[in-house]
């Protein structure tokens, strides 16, 4: 009973929460990942791009409250998705046709391009700010627990009660399905073979026929799609902020390194490995170890290795220890 | 020759558009806008001197910006009574320790065999020295942070002249560099980016979180000046005698009195750091750093130590940036690590040194002066085009009032449009490189 009480309080605290930020900061490291393997650049607007996506994502959202289309249980966002994926692709489409297509076809160098990005990165961060504000803005409805604390106890009859919200759920099971027709596309499809060919040899890539602007037009719909679907499962389960956005840079990046760049498994491990240290090590052990270990040798502490405030140096000492000793990530990345 | 003209042009349209401000919106927000133009054109010749020079990619500024901040407040503030006996001496031993484990961790990695007993052993280190610094620093951080935790809990300074602070924090950012320069530096470009970008978030967190090294997101305010206080200019008679023989009231007086003693203190730093740069610019030193930048490898098989360089060039450059933020401390008499935003402090730098002219010292200040100028001057600028726009629209409909509100929102979007447009049809900036 002990035991299966320490599991529980371990799976409401640490599994869940982790299972679904590491969901969230897979998509958003697929997405560096690809533009780096495609296009070739750390790309540092990819949080304001993840931010524009939900901002649209957002204000759908709210037109159909307003007009009382809602789904049930489900959170009214869900529907408004489609409409936040064509407004986020319709962007990054234009900034790739105003700005970085002209570096592409100079064959800047990637230092160059990530400048530019950085020059992105201002315009998106002050269009959405502009927009919708700097404020945290609320758009969750539906149903907020799948199971709730009160009937799993009454269920199970343990002490420690276990919560499963309705934004973690959807957060896995989206993520689960992206991920899965995003690897059918790149494995199974003609454009997605052409894209692959494209990031392990461009010039044998071009000599075969394989049109890059058709490569890079994909890889920026599917990048879209990537970042809205990731900013809008972090803005369901959390809150958004565009502010906060910007700051998901560094796990994303992060992950998709750890993983190595240009890797897509890899972002997906990269992602689950960030998410799982940063939950363990900025969470208070004693109610878990309390339960786990025997009677009387209770941790007195809260058994915390470091503040919640310090996740980041989590994700960034991780980061360093892979990039120290294992330079192209878990999963043979590129390194250009 | 024309070149020179060139130059002085600029700069003097920059001069302009600072007097112009002067004339037409007040001399007290001409004086500001000079003062923080002073300090940003010195942290740009810091960010200069890493990628102009060096093309090292470090978009870590604001973290080395902090940390002359955080020098301010342990140089000049007076010491806590009774702080250091109370658990000061414990939180040192603490760091101590832990630095211990961190050099022992290492030195086992390198002098042990490779293989399954190192891995151990390694860990084993780093989770008991865990522990052990654990131990000793938190009953130590308990008992400063509990000492008049409203207007203090912290270790307090030296108490020593605040213009002290300002070398001491290039030597903090210098230290810190030399550390993370040891372990980043080998990385490629852009790792090495997002490397310094985690570095800076994480000393900003350990500046809002560490209470007892400088109160944390409580600030510290009220930090001594190394000039007059204004209410004291006022009281002195002389003073008030003087600022009606220039016809001035003497409230307006000092506070014009005090911001130009700042700018001649500012001028002085930032022209003795000019002189150093553009010395180290055309030394051989400078032309080895443009050689190792343009092509790594050419520069290594001449036998130059390429990462030995790399480090010198990043721990100056950082040493700089550290300056300048001790010297915005100074300004703004208080640290207030809440306010540290990346947007701000690195990305803005970096559009301040690639507008100027990476490369070229004269363009990183330029960069400096005319982007803070404009960085202050947008938002009025787009309330003023909001409400322009927005003229023909009816009172209280709710587009009028959103867009007259986003107006702030502006000077991201212009920053990064200036940018752009540089990036694209001036790559090398308005005072290029020669």
């Amino acid at each position: 009973m002990e035991l299966l009480n320490a599991f529980v309080v371990l799976s409401n605290f640490v599994l869940i929460p982790a299972i679904a930020y590491g969901s969230q900061l897979a998509l958003g490291a697929l997405g560096v990942t690809l533009i780096y393997g495609i296009l070739r650049f750390s790309n540092f607007a990819h949080g304001d791009t993840m931010a524009f996506g939900t901002m649209v994502v957002v204000l759908v959202t709210w037109l159909f409250q307003s007009w009382g289309i809602n789904l049930g249980p489900l959170p009214t966002a869900l529907l408004a998705l489609p409409f936040g994926i064509a407004g986020c692709a319709a962007l990054v489409l234009l900034t790739d046709r105003m700005v970085y297509r002209f570096y592409r076809v100079q064959k800047a160098k990637p230092v160059i391009l990530v400048i530019v990005s950085m020059g992105v990165m201002f315009i998106m961060n002050g269009l959405v700010r502009f927009i919708i504000g700097p404020d945290d803005q609320q758009f969750a409805d539906g149903e907020r627990f799948i199971v709730s604390v009160r009937t799993f106890k009454k269920l199970t009859g343990l002490d420690e009660g276990l919560a499963i919200r309705t934004t973690q759920g959807i957060t896995v099971v989206t993520a689960v399905i992206v991920v899965a027709v995003l690897f059918w596309f790149l494995n199974r499809t003609r454009t997605g073979k052409s894209m692959r060919a494209y990031s392990d040899n461009e010039d044998l890539a071009l000599l075969s026929g394989i049109n890059p602007e058709r490569v890079v037009l994909y890889t920026w719909l599917i990048v879209a799609a990537l970042a809205t679907v990731a900013g809008t499962l972090y803005g369901l389960d959390k809150t958004f902020k565009p502010f906060t956005f910007f700051q998901l840079l560094l796990p994303i990046f992060a992950a998709a390194i750890v993983g190595g760049l240009g890797s897509p498994l890899g972002a997906i491990a990269g992602g689950f490995v960030i998410a799982f240290s940063e939950v363990t090590v900025t969470y208070a052990w004693k109610k878990v170890l309390g339960y786990a270990l025997p009677e009387g040798l209770e941790p007195t502490g809260l058994v915390q290795l470091l503040s919640t405030d310090y996740k980041f140096a989590v994700s960034f000492v991780i980061l360093l220890v892979v990039l120290l000793f294992r330079p192209t990530g878990l999963f043979k990345g590129k390194s250009v | 020759m024309s070149d020179t003209v060139k130059k002085f042009g600029l700069f003097a349209g920059v001069g302009a558009l600072i007097l112009l401000t002067g004339v037409l919106q007040s001399w007290n927000s001409a004086l500001l806008i000079l003062n923080m133009g002073l300090i940003s054109a010195v942290m740009a010749l810091g960010v200069n001197l890493q990628w102009g020079f060096a093309g090292l990619f470090n978009v870590g500024v604001m973290g080395f910006v902090a940390l002359g901040g955080l020098a301010t407040v342990l140089v000049s503030t007076d010491p806590v009574p009774g702080a250091w006996s109370s658990g000061g001496v414990r939180i040192v031993l603490g760091l101590i320790l832990g630095a211990a484990t961190v050099v022992l961790a290492a030195l086992a990695h390198r002098r042990m065999a490779k293989g399954k007993t190192r891995a151990v052993v390694v860990l084993a280190i780093l989770v008991v020295g865990f522990f052990l610094y654990r131990g000793v620093f938190d009953p130590g951080v308990a008992g400063v942070e509990a000492i008049n935790p409203a207007a203090a809990g912290n270790l307090g300074g030296l108490g020593l002249p605040v213009l002290l602070a300002w070398p001491v924090g290039g030597v903090l950012a210098a230290g810190v560099a030399w550390i993370i320069g040891k372990t980043a530096l080998g990385l490629r470009s852009d790792y090495l980016a997002i490397a310094t970008l985690g570095i800076a978030e994480i000393i900003i967190a350990v500046m809002k979180n560490e209470d007892w090294l400088a109160r944390g997101v409580k600030n510290v305010i009220g930090l001594p000046r190394p000039v007059p206080y204004e209410v004291d200019l006022q009281a002195s008679s002389a003073f008030v005698e003087r600022a009606a023989g220039l016809g001035l009231d003497p409230t307006t007086a000092s506070t014009l009195w005090v911001k130009l003693l700042y700018a001649g203190l500012f001028t002085v730093v930032l022209l003795i750091l000019l002189w150093m740069a553009q010395r180290a610019l055309h030394s051989p030193w400078g032309r080895m750093m443009r050689a190792i930048r343009d092509n790594e490898v050419a520069a290594e098989a001449m036998g130059k130590d390429v990462t030995r360089r790399h480090l010198q060039v990043f721990i100056l450059g950082s040493a700089v940036c550290g300056i300048a933020g001790a010297m915005m401390t100074t300004l703004d008499g208080q640290l207030t690590p809440g306010t540290y935003q990346p947007l701000r402090f690195t990305f803005l730098i970096w559009v301040m040194v690639i507008v100027g002219g990476s490369g070229n010292n004269l363009g990183a200040v330029l960069g400096g002066f005319l982007i803070w100028f404009l960085w202050v001057q947008v938002e009025p600028m787009g309330l003023w085009l909001m409400q322009t726009i927005t003229s023909n629209m009816a009172d209280g409909s709710a587009l009028k009032s959103h867009l007259i509100d986003s107006a702030a929102h502006m000077r991201l979007l212009t920053m990064g449009v200036i940018l752009l447009l540089v990036l694209r049809f001036s790559p090398r900036g308005l005072i290029p490189e020669k």
